[in-house]
């Protein structure tokens, strides 16, 4: 973990020398900060990327807002917000759980628990042996285990 | 027949994936709903690129119709769709602003004066935060804002001839009447 912050940090810090002119380094709580935000947010041009990694430049001026309100002394949250309102919640990558959402964040659980019921009565329908054998059955039964018998 | 049924769930459910995947084909991923639509239309108040010592404030469009288009000079898609606001502009059916973004002034005014000026008035957004309150992330963008200061409509790339005549001209033409 704490490698991938020194990692995320340099590449962040890489980027900032060549694209703006604040320097976070001096402030590390600020920079983690911003790192911290900027890996939850989506970057809506290049959509696999966060905004932590992007080159975008619209990624890097939305580093610069995020850099510009923690400064302000706003909290993760109403940055949060920030993006959302203007982006919607494809902005974050955790999405938000609530009504739309439900079936996002339910449906594993209900995958998981219809997998659970199959098994459950698969496993059951073995269990149920059918009819026991009959004399005649169960000693050819015992004739084929015993290897003297080659059935067919 | 039961354990007929239950070799069809397999099934139903292949069919289901199937459904969504293929109606995936035709989803444009980079068309992200906006979550500005039905609220109010961010204030501003920015310099207009012809006149740089000018102000335009957003509140002076307050009782009408307008479309907000954010173009740019490096804008390839925004060659595409000029054309149409070009045409559209001849109809004077509604102002167009544009907001020139994350753009180099002189470039900007090059390339209104070779390709046309269809915009009403053009205000610059220079550093690219204007863009980011309308949650802008694609240029060329254009909002649809009725007389109360709502966006009512966005349209993410460039847009098309079919996009004008069937979305925004009617749109444009009903919250005209209300």
């Amino acid at each position: 973990m704490k490698t991938l912050w020194v990692v995320l940090l340099l590449a962040l810090t890489g980027g900032l020398h060549a694209q703006t002119a604040v320097p976070t380094e001096d402030d590390p709580l600020t920079a983690k900060r911003e790192v911290e935000l900027a890996s939850k947010l989506r970057c809506l041009v290049c959509q696999n990327q966060s905004i932590a990694d992007s080159h975008a430049s619209l990624a890097v001026d939305l580093r610069r807002q995020i850099r510009e309100q923690i400064a302000a002394g706003k909290s993760d949250a109403e940055i949060v917000n920030f993006m959302t309102d203007r982006y919607g919640d494809f902005v974050l990558y955790q999405p938000p759980f609530k009504a739309t959402t439900l079936l996002l964040w339910l449906g594993p659980l209900l995958l998981l628990a219809l997998g659970a019921l199959v098994v459950v009565r698969v496993v059951r329908g073995r269990r149920q042996a059918g009819p026991p054998l009959s004399d005649d059955e169960r000693a050819r039964a015992e004739a084929l285990l015993a290897g003297k018998e080659s059935g067919q | 027949m039961k354990k007929a049924a239950l070799y069809l769930i397999p099934l139903a459910a292949f069919v289901i994936l199937a459904v969504f995947l293929l109606r995936g084909l035709w989803l444009n991923p980079r068309e992200v709903p906006s979550p500005l639509i039905g609220k109010a239309a961010p204030m501003f108040e920015r310099p207009n690129l012809h006149q740089p010592g000018l102000q335009f404030a957003s509140k002076q469009m307050m009782g009408q119709v307008w479309i907000f288009n954010v173009w740019a000079s490096w804008c390839t898609p925004c060659r595409q769709e000029h054309p149409l606001w070009n045409e559209l502009a001849t109809k004077k059916l509604v102002p167009i602003i544009g907001m020139n973004y994350k753009d180099d002034a002189d470039a900007a005014k090059k390339w209104l004066a070779d390709l046309g000026d269809p915009y009403t008035l053009t205000i610059v957004d220079d550093d690219g935060r204007l863009g980011i309150d309308y949650g802008v992330y694609g240029v060329p963008e254009t909002f649809i804002i009725d007389k109360q200061g709502v966006i009512r409509h966005k349209h993410i790339g460039p847009v098309t001839p079919e996009a004008i005549e069937k979305q925004i001209v009617p749109l444009v033409r009903e919250l005209q009447k209300s």
